[in-house]
């Protein structure tokens, strides 16, 4: 069966522009060799050419030097290296005491408590309501031996964005390293690590229409950090394996396609859904901050309804969205991110997360409140819940 | 692009145009189940033929996700007919077999359904004095109940996963030892589930559950 798609999952992952393929062929079929140092062979030294330009253009765009530029294949591993890496790095020196906020994505979360394992202790900073970090709570739980400070920049679910430069003024107070999860945001905010004030950053090509499979860390000159993959003496030997050369290209290309104009037009289709669907159907609820919230996310709970029925009957219109119900997560859980902020389960059981991306247009914000208002309807009428019929 | 579903057609199909759906005015039997570990929950309203014994009409409403409302459509036309006898001995397995299958990690939403006819004919039979008289709660009780919390991994209950290490009842009150850690992925679901399964018991007082992986 063939059918058009409404994609608005980009979040998750984005559909990857042609012209970042078509800069990336080259280095699959032609230029494909490791890169090489300066006395290696032709092929291999336009390899690294090609691998240094990827740097210079991810680098530039946080306002970082090239060599503070680590590529790594996406964002799970730059938040594992930053996480683990510096933890490891200081835990003899320092201390063995972790921070983090309540609603980072996964790959911060479960590296912290794979940290707790090995006997650090992990302080999980709560957040209020609309999902913003509590920074009194943060300042007082900084501790002589503290290493490390992961706050994301922006929330993979509810898109909250966080004030990052006050925690990375906190922390550079206190002589904290602080590393900020920017997979959501790099690119679509602003992100200047001197400016702002970071020491680590996590960033990703597939957030942005580039490839999967390549990211990047950010890591402030002279951090201290343990290498989490050994083999050889690549990317300044903080990560060892062959060079994804095409997926850095892929990535530079990526980030070069972005635009200001573009990001506002994601911020209008964001606005319109959220301002249709609280004026349109009843019982809904925003999950989140109505501006100081990512560009491309909208995050709604349709009370009274399950999630995983709303993006099934989504699915069969033509729809992707994605839920925060325990029935569509893999570990059956209710978002941890709803209940931090103080949802019960209900309400993360009918939230549903609209992200949006390059290839939707403002039609497609109608078309899809127009099939959830449907849905939901249809859904109360079968609900316990419901209104009396 | 390729449409490709997570259910089988007959799942999606009861889905999208699920059977006997609403509520009963004055309906012979009630019950409304509720999972804590997933949020789901299920009505289910009966008529019931006085003299046979016979389910004339059935309704259900859900609050649940596609296996929650797909099962409770087809316990709907599985037990509509049938004496509340034959209805009780309806399995989980029986309604998930008529759907062509279910994904074992959605076990736990669709035997709701099951339950809540089951719940729903035990009303009707308390509210027509059927009942028999009131059996004490002894450990097989209790490992009888915890047949039905399943473990949400494997969609096995935690009495076939052998995750039940003890159980001790004395004077009302209950003490579960489960097989698992406390810091475990399921912990929480688990335990919100076996207190929701043996709280009803009339002659629980208190519940302890204990992880002990």
């Amino acid at each position: 069966m063939e059918r058009d798609l409404i994609y608005l999952d980009n979040a998750a992952s984005t559909r990857m522009d042609e012209r970042v393929l078509g800069a990336m062929k080259p280095y699959m079929l032609d230029i494909y060799a490791v890169a090489t140092s300066e006395f290696g062979y032709s092929i291999g030294i336009e390899a690294r050419e090609a691998l240094d330009e990827a740097r210079r253009t991810i680098a530039i765009r946080l306002g970082a030097a090239p060599e503070e530029v680590v590529f790594t294949s996406g964002s799970t591993e730059s938040s594992n290296l930053a996480v683990k890496g510096v933890a490891m790095a200081l835990a003899e020196k320092k201390g063995r005491h972790v921070i983090v906020s309540a609603i980072e994505d996964f790959p911060v979360i479960n590296s912290a408590k794979a940290l707790e394992r090995q006997g650090f202790e992990v302080t999980y900073i709560p957040v209020d309501g609309e999902g913003f970090v509590d920074l009194n709570e943060l300042e007082d739980s900084i501790r002589p031996d503290t290493v490390l400070v992961s706050i994301q920049h922006a929330n993979q679910e509810i898109g909250t964005v966080q004030d990052i430069a006050t925690v990375a003024e906190v922390c550079r107070k206190k002589g904290v390293p602080f590393h900020t999860d920017a997979t959501h945001t790099f690119m679509r905010l602003d992100l200047d690590v001197d400016r702002i004030g970071l020491d680590l950053v996590t960033v990703s090509a597939h957030t942005l229409h580039g490839p999967k499979g390549i990211g990047a860390l950010y890591i402030r000159k002279d951090t201290p950090l343990v290498k989490q993959l050994d083999g050889g003496f690549q990317e300044f030997n903080k990560r060892a394996g062959i060079e994804n050369i095409p997926g850095a290209v892929g990535f530079a290309h990526a980030v070069g396609l972005v635009t200001k104009d573009e990001t506002r037009k994601l911020m209008a289709m964001r606005d319109h859904l959220i301002d249709r669907v609280l004026k349109e159907i009843p019982n809904t609820t925003l999950n989140g901050h109505r501006t100081r919230r990512l560009p491309q996310n909208a995050n709604i709970t349709f009370h009274l309804v399950e999630g995983e029925s709303i993006t099934l009957h989504l699915d069969m219109r033509g729809f992707a969205v994605s839920t925060g119900s325990a029935c569509f997560s893999r570990s059956l859980e209710a978002s941890h991110v709803i209940r931090a902020i103080g949802g019960d389960h209900e309400r993360a059981h009918g939230s549903v997360r609209f992200t949006f991306g390059r290839y939707n247009e403002p039609g497609d914000v109608d078309a899809v409140v127009d099939a959830i208002a449907e849905v939901v309807a249809e859904l109360r009428k079968i609900s316990p819940l419901g209104p009396e019929k | 692009m390729m449409v490709k579903f997570p259910y089988t057609e007959k799942v999606l199909e009861h889905f999208r145009n699920p059977r006997n759906v609403g509520k009963i005015e004055n309906p012979d039997g009630k019950a409304i189940e509720g999972s804590p570990a997933c949020g789901d929950m299920v009505a289910v309203y009966l008529k019931v033929d006085e003299g046979t014994r016979r389910i004339t009409d059935i309704k259900f409403e859900s609050y649940g996700c596609a296996s929650n409302i797909a099962t409770g459509s087809i316990i709907t036309e599985l037990a509509k007919g049938k004496t509340l006898e034959e209805a009780k001995k309806i399995t989980w397995k029986e309604a998930a077999d008529a759907l062509g299958g279910l994904p074992p990690i959605k076990a736990h939403c669709s035997v709701l359904a099951v339950e809540g006819l089951r719940a729903a004919i035990r009303d009707y039979e308390e509210r027509h004095g059927l009942t028999q008289a009131r059996e004490p709660t002894t450990v097989d009780v209790i490992k009888h109940r915890l047949k039905h919390v399943m473990n949400p991994l494997t969609g096995l209950d935690v009495v076939r996963a052998d995750l039940i290490r003890d159980v001790e009842v004395k004077d009302g009150k209950v003490r579960i030892v489960v097989d698992l850690a406390s810091s475990h992925q399921f912990a929480n679901a688990i335990r919100e589930d076996i207190k929701e399964k043996i709280e009803p018991l009339w002659d629980v007082k208190t519940i302890e559950i204990e992880f002990a992986g």
